[in-house]
């Protein structure tokens, strides 16, 4: 990436990642630096360590090797409160919205839930409900409802909503569309690469569907087993693919 | 031209609704396989795909009302009885759901599970017979030795899709309905398990009636398509055809919500507006009408005109 002459250290940096479960090692040795506003699509199939990679870009969990860097600041190494401070930044989206959205909640109250870490006053978080339920195409009267009483695709507007609520400056998505019918997909790929043009948010994107990473993403990261086979630039990985796994997955959807 | 395998015509379901109400879910389906077919119903959740499936399997739930015909072999299975249907479920008519991991028993080696249906229908004259069965079945789905004789938690994904497809076929069924049989897996795997699916259906002479809510990965691996929406057929054609020139707006409007690989970071997106309906909103007009571009007065007021391809008043034949 071309920002290395700069001084400003990337909005996130992985430097030499790894994570070893009992005697298991689930990933190994990823770099990789993310400029804020440029977004990372995470390509592999089940078991590849997509989701160990997201989770650890999350801090919630600590890695065997390496650093992750929020903003050059290395998440595992500050202090707890620190981290606590920097939470409201990075925030994240699940395959399932129930995820992040307690049934028994009213959606309002899950998606400010993330507001109280910061000094906000109850109208000043009103507002900015209203603000991010429009931002993601809901009425201001959805904060009133229940999860069960909204559609999947809803829910993961929902979803969406609550990880805006606090302006981060990076979302982390799990593979946020693949429990949707296509054409809600659809919605909801728009919704994201909208938010990323106003907003200029950075997502890290975890994801088998390809073409979705290509609408959303500017690099591509491929994982194998837990390793890296292949990155770069997303029309370079997808376009010109080196790697024979990478050719493979692109196979399979012709 | 013999009769086909199975015949639906005019089905509907009503469902029981909140206060009494009866919700008309499925609006008139007519649909056929035949032997060595392959049929893919498309639609999204609560356009009547899955409705479709138990209404043949006859597994709708308590309350339902079903009218029309439904028929295996040209015999009525509307009319019936629990006891007529054990004969039948599993091995004339057998099903493969979306989620292995539930439709397997975690407490079973998956051989056992395989195993099960060979005996229940007396399908080997004994218990070594049935193994041996049971073994050829899983190795032609792509499970070895040691996977046959695992556990279904220590089997990925796709191979506990491939077990639950072995078990399906161990009753040596006619016809096999799968619903939403790759959903759970990763796009390789879905289109393995769908070749698969195909190697089956020639092999055996089987009927294959796929379910599925992903028209660009179906439709080049069945024959025949239709496409549904709040419980009517939309569009229907054989797959090459459909699929170079879908002519329903809806179809269209789905086909088009796909981005595509190579066409860039910045291609434009064509999101479907609006929602599904839910069954309570659903009236005697076409449903797609208020998502629909070209609808007028008449498509909200009156079922949509069907041409043999597709329901329309909008569309010139």
């Amino acid at each position: 990436m071309s920002d290395a002459s700069t001084a400003t250290p990337p909005l996130l940096e992985v430097s030499g990642l790894g994570q070893r479960y009992g005697g298991r090692t689930v990933l190994r040795d990823v770099h990789f630096r993310l400029p804020a506003g440029r977004s990372l699509g995470v390509i592999g199939e089940s078991g590849a360590g997509k989701s160990t990679l997201a989770r650890l870009v999350m801090a919630l969990e600590r890695p065997s090797h390496g650093q992750v860097r929020w903003s050059g600041r290395d998440v595992n190494a500050m202090p707890a409160r620190e981290r606590r401070a920097l939470r409201p930044h990075v925030q994240m989206v699940f395959q399932d919205p129930y995820g992040s959205l307690d049934p028994r909640w009213r959606v309002g109250r899950s998606i400010v839930e993330p507001l109280s870490a910061l000094p906000m006053t109850e109208s000043q978080r009103l507002a900015r409900l209203a603000e991010v339920l429009e931002a993601v195409g809901l009425e201001a009267d959805a904060a009133t409802r229940f999860p069960h009483q909204f559609s999947g695709g809803q829910r993961q507007r929902l979803a969406i909503a609550r990880a805006l609520a606090t302006r981060p400056r990076l979302i982390v998505a799990d593979e946020p569309l693949s429990a949707l019918d296509v054409s809600v997909q659809a919605q909801i790929l728009a919704l994201l690469r909208e938010l990323q043009h106003r907003e200029g948010i950075s997502l890290v994107i975890v994801s088998h569907d390809l073409a979705a990473v290509e609408v959303l993403c500017d690099e591509a990261l491929v994982l194998r087993g837990g390793e890296v086979v292949e990155q770069g630039a997303v029309e370079r990985v997808l376009g010109e693919p080196r790697h024979p796994y990478t050719r493979d997955l692109l196979a399979a959807l012709a | 031209m013999s009769a086909p395998l199975l015949e639906v015509r005019d089905l509907h379901v009503h469902l029981p609704g909140v206060g009494g109400a009866r919700l008309h879910a499925l609006r008139g389906i007519d649909l056929s396989v035949a032997r060595g077919e392959r049929l893919a119903l498309i639609g999204e959740s609560g356009s009547g795909k899955t409705l479709t499936a138990l209404a043949i399997m006859g597994l709708l739930p308590d309350g339902a009302t079903t009218t029309g015909h439904v028929a295996l072999d040209g015999r009525d299975l509307l009319t019936l009885d629990e006891d007529a249907w054990c004969g039948l479920r599993g091995r004339r008519v057998a099903m493969v759901f979306q989620e292995p991991l539930t439709a397997l028993n975690p407490l079973q080696r998956v051989l056992a599970q395989v195993m099960e249906p060979i005996r229940l229908h007396r399908l080997a004259a004994d218990r070594s017979q049935a193994r041996d069965r049971a073994m050829a079945l899983l190795a032609r789905v792509g499970l070895d030795d040691r996977q046959a004789r695992a556990y279904p938690h220590q089997l990925s994904g796709g191979q506990r899709q491939r077990a639950l497809i072995a078990m399906a076929l161990a009753g040596e069924p006619d016809l096999l309905i799968a619903d939403e049989p790759t959903t759970a897996l990763d796009a390789r795997l879905r289109v393995q398990v769908l070749d698969l699916l195909g190697e089956l259906v020639a092999e055996r002479g089987m009927g294959l009636l796929l379910i599925s809510h992903d028209l660009a990965l179906t439709a080049r691996r069945v024959d025949r398509l239709q496409i549904l929406y709040g419980g009517r057929v939309m569009e229907q054609g054989d797959a090459p055809t459909l699929l170079a020139q879908p002519r329903h707006p809806y179809t269209q409007a789905l086909w088009a919500a796909r981005p595509r690989l190579g066409a860039g970071r910045d291609q434009p997106l064509h999101p479907l507006k609006g929602n599904v309906p839910a069954l309570t909103q659903l009236g005697e007009g076409c449903p797609f009408a208020p998502r629909c571009p070209l609808a007028t007065a008449r498509c909200v007021d009156q079922p949509p005109r069907f041409d043999g391809r597709i329901a329309c008043w909008e569309v010139s034949p």
